[in-house]
C-alpha cells in the first residue's frame, strides 16, 4: 500500500536517549478539557463543599493505592507521589477551594481550577527553573481531584496490554511511574521541561523519550506509526519507508553502540596513537564508590569531602573522618583517590551559627580561606587524609587557591600534621602527593610559580569559567554566557597545561567541561593527563578518547587557539569531530 | 510574646523542592500555632507545602524559621534537624 500521508518531523528535546519505532497510544484526559462553570445557591453550597471533600478523599485513596503498587525499579521516585498526597489538603489549594465555593458560590470543579491556576501563576514568577516547574505538581494534583469531580476515568497506563509508544500532553509522575517496561517502548509529550519529573523518571527508566514537542497530541492519532528519536530529540510521524529503514539501522546501531561502550568501560582509555588518559570519577558520597567501579573509573580524581560536615552535627573529629576515608581508600585500592579538602563556607556547617552573612558567597570566605581561618578543624581533616594514605594511593588537593601564601600556609600545616602523626606513631605516606585546584583566575596567572610548590594541578572548570567570565551560572539572565569554548578559557587552560609540562607535574581536569563529549577534542589536545568526571559519563568519554589521536587533537587545538569567538571554536569542533558525536555516522 | 526563630541555609542541590517542603509541612501541621518560613521580606506558612514551594528557596538561600508559640519549640528543633541533615538528600 503506498504511503499517502506525508511524513512529519516534530522537534522536542531528548528526555532520554535511544530510538524506538512503534504504534502510538494516545493518552487523553477525557473530560478535563472542558470544565463547566456555574453558580451554586447559598443553601446548596455546603453540599458542593462535601462533593469536593469526597472527590479529594477518593483521589487520595487512588494515589495511595498507586504508591503501594509501584514497582521496585522506580521506588526512588515514589517520594514525589507522597508529596502530592500532602498537597491534596494543602490550605493554598484545599482550603482556598472550599472558601471559593462558600463565599463566591463557585461549583467545585471551577473552584479547583481557579485556585490551582492562581497558585500556578505564582510559580511562573520563580526564577529558578527547577522550582518553577513544580507548578506541574499543582496541575497533577488538581487533575486527580477533577477526575473524581467529573467522574472521568483516570488514565490507567498500567492496563495497556500491547507494546506501544505513549503520546500525551504531559505525563504526571503518577502516570510515568506506571510505565511497564515490557509494554511501553517509549514516550512523547507536548509539555514537560528539562527538569520535569517525566524527564527525570525517563532517564532512570532508560526508555527513549522526546519531551516538549508542543504539537504531538494534535498531529498524532491513535495507532499511527511513529519514531521516537531520543538521541536528537525528534519525533517522526507517518515515516516514509526510507525513513523507517534509516531509523531501523540507527536503532540497531545505537543498541550495539551502547552495548560496546558499556563492555569496554573497564578497559583503559588510550587514544589511537596510544596515549592513555586516566579517566577518573568525581564523587561526594561514599555510596557512589560502587558506581565508580561499575562505570569503569580509573580511580577517584575528585572526592568532595563536604558531606560529613554538612550532614553531621557540627565538625566531625579526626577519627570519624579517618574511618570513612580509610574505607574509601581501601575500597578503591590500588586505584588512586584524591581528597579535596573542605570547600564550603562555614555557614553551611553550623547552620544558624553567628557567621556573618555574605552578600557574595562565591567571592567570600570559603574553601581554603575558611580552612586557614579555622586551622584546628583543618588540621583534623589533613591528619585524617594522611592517615588514610597508609591504606591506598591517596592524594590531597587544596581548593580555591588564589595566592602563593595560601599554598605555603597549607603546606606548612601539612608538615605540622606529619610531625604530629609521626610523634603519635601513626602510619601514613610521608610522600603523599599534594595538589591545588586551579579555579581562580589569579592562580592561572601565577601558575608558573605555584607549580614549583606542588605535585599536581587539578583544573576546576566550573568555577574557573564562572570567575573568569564573571558569570553566575545560577542566574538565568546570564547563564547562557557560560561557555567552555570561550577563547579566553581555552587560552587560560593552555597556559596552565604549558606550565605543568614545563615543571613536569600532572594536570587533571575535573569540571563538567571534561564530561561533555563535544569538548573532548579540545580537552585532549590541550594535553590533560587525566580527566575526572561524573561516573555515568565515564564509558562514553572513554569511547571518544579511543576514537581520536592525541597528535591530531594537539594540532587541532593550535588552530582553535587562533580563533576569537566561541562560535568559531564550536564550528571548528563540529567540522572536524562532529562525526564522533553523531551516531548516524558511527 | 516574643517569637522564637532559627536561621538555616538550604544545602539541597534542588533547593526546597517537593520532598523537603513536604517534610517541613508535615511537622508544622502538628504545631499549636503558626510556624513561618521567612526569606528576606517574604514569608510562607510552614504548614503549607505549596506556600513553601512558592517561596522559591534555592540552594544557598538563608531561611529563618519562626514559631509563634513557645510550646512549639520541639517542632522547631525537629525542623532544625531536617535542615542540618539536608533532608536526608
Amino acid at each position: 500500500m503506498p504511503n499517502s500521508v506525508p511524513e512529519i518531523r516534530l522537534a522536542g528535546f531528548s528526555g532520554s536517549p535511544g530510538v524506538c519505532i512503534g504504534q502510538a497510544y494516545i493518552i487523553e484526559k477525557k473530560g478535563l478539557d472542558v470544565i463547566e462553570k456555574y453558580h451554586i445557591q447559598p443553601e446548596a453550597r455546603y453540599k458542593e463543599v462535601n462533593r469536593l471533600k469526597k472527590a479529594v478523599r477518593k483521589a487520595k485513596e487512588e494515589l495511595q493505592h498507586l504508591i503501594a503498587s509501584t514497582s521496585t525499579q522506580v521506588r526512588d521516585h515514589v517520594y514525589i507521589l507522597e508529596a502530592h498526597m500532602a498537597m491534596f489538603k494543602d490550605k493554598m489549594l484545599y482550603t482556598q477551594a472550599i472558601t471559593a465555593i462558600e463565599k463566591e458560590g463557585l461549583n467545585a470543579e471551577w473552584a479547583v481550577k481557579k485556585v490551582s491556576e492562581s497558585v500556578k501563576s505564582i510559580f511562573r514568577e520563580i526564577p529558578d527553573p527547577y522550582l518553577r516547574e513544580r507548578a506541574d505538581d499543582i496541575t497533577h494534583v488538581s487533575e486527580l481531584i477533577l477526575h473524581n469531580l467529573v467522574c472521568a476515568e483516570p488514565v490507567k497506563i498500567s492496563s495497556i496490554d500491547k507494546r506501544v509508544i505513549l503520546v500525551a500532553r504531559d505525563l504526571s509522575p503518577a502516570e510515568t511511574l506506571q510505565i511497564q517496561l515490557d509494554k511501553v517502548k517509549g514516550f512523547v509529550t507536548d509539555g514537560g521541561g528539562r527538569a520535569s519529573h517525566a524527564s527525570i523518571i525517563a532517564k532512570s527508566l532508560q526508555i527513549p523519550s522526546v519531551l516538549g514537542c508542543g504539537d504531538a497530541m494534535r498531529l498524532i492519532q491513535s495507532d499511527d506509526i511513529i519514531i521516537v528519536d531520543g538521541i536528537n530529540g525528534l519525533v517522526i510521524i507517518h515515516p516514509s519507508d526510507r525513513t523507517l529503514e534509516t531509523y531501523e539501522r540507527l536503532r540497531s546501531r545505537y543498541e550495539k553502540h551502547k552495548a560496546s561502550v558499556n563492555r569496554n568501560a573497564h578497559l583503559p582509555a588510550a587514544t589511537n596513537d596510544h596515549v592513555t588518559i586516566r579517566t577518573k570519577a568525581n564523587i561526594e558520597r561514599p555510596e557512589e564508590i560502587v558506581q565508580v567501579r561499575d562505570y569503569g573509573g580509573d580511580g577517584i580524581g575528585l572526592f568532595r569531602t563536604e558531606f560529613m560536615y554538612i550532614e553531621g552535627a557540627g565538625f566531625p573529629s579526626e577519627c570519624e573522618l579517618f574511618e570513612r576515608y580509610r574505607e574509601i581508600a581501601e575500597f578503591m585500592s590500588p586505584n588512586p583517590v584524591t581528597f579535596r579538602t573542605l570547600d564550603i563556607n562555614g555557614d553551611k556547617i553550623v547552620p544558624g551559627a553567628n557567621i556573618q552573612p555574605e552578600e557574595n558567597p562565591a567571592l567570600g570566605l570559603r574553601g581554603i580561606r575558611f580552612c586557614l581561618k579555622r586551622q584546628n578543624y583543618f588540621m583534623d581533616q589533613i591528619k585524617a587524609i594522611l592517615r588514610a594514605s597508609a591504606y591506598g594511593d591517596i592524594r590531597i588537593l587544596f581548593p580555591m587557591i588564589s595566592s602563593m601564601e595560601e599554598v605555603l600556609e597549607s603546606k606548612k600545616l601539612l608538615a605540622e600534621a606529619k610531625d604530629s602523626l609521626a610523634k603519635e606513631g601513626a602510619k601514613f605516606n610521608p610522600d603523599m602527593p599534594v595538589g591545588i585546584m586551579i579555579e581562580v583566575p589569579s592562580a592561572v596567572i601565577l601558575a608558573d610559580e605555584l607549580a614549583k610548590e606542588v605535585d599536581f594541578f587539578s583544573i576546576g572548570t566550573n568555577d574557573l569559567i564562572q570567575y573568569a567570565l564573571a558569570i553566575d551560572r545560577g542566574n538565568p539572565q546570564v547563564a547562557y554566557l557560560y561557555d567552555a569554548m570561550h577563547p579566553a578559557i581555552l587560552r587560560m587552560l593552555k597556559m596552565v597545561v604549558d606550565v605543568c609540562k614545563k615543571h613536569n607535574i600532572e594536570v587533571c581536569m575535573c569540571g563538567e567541561m571534561a564530561g561533555e563529549i563535544q569538548n573532548l577534542p579540545l580537552v585532549l589536545g590541550l594535553g590533560m593527563d587525566e580527566l575526572s568526571i561524573n561516573p555515568p559519563f565515564i564509558p562514553e568519554i572513554k569511547n571518544i578518547i579511543r576514537a581520536v589521536s592525541q597528535k591530531e587533537t594537539r594540532a587541532f587545538v593550535e588552530e582553535a587557539l587562533k580563533l576569537t569567538t566561541s562560535e568559531q571554536v564550536y564550528d571548528l569542533v563540529q567540522e572536524r569531530y562532529g562525526h564522533l558525536f553523531r551516531l548516524e555516522n558511527a | 510574646m516574643e517569637a522564637l526563630s532559627r536561621t538555616f541555609l538550604v544545602h539541597n542541590k534542588l533547593g526546597l523542592h517537593a520532598r523537603p517542603a513536604a517534610s517541613i509541612a508535615k511537622l508544622a501541621q502538628q504545631a499549636k500555632s503558626d510556624i513561618w518560613l521567612i526569606k528576606g521580606d517574604e514569608k510562607a506558612d510552614a504548614a503549607s507545602i505549596i506556600d513553601i514551594l512558592t517561596l522559591a528557596c534555592t540552594q544557598g538561600t538563608t531561611i529563618k524559621v519562626e514559631i509563634t508559640d513557645h510550646n512549639d519549640t520541639s517542632i522547631l528543633e525537629n525542623i532544625a534537624s531536617l535542615f542540618e541533615t539536608s533532608f536526608g538528600e
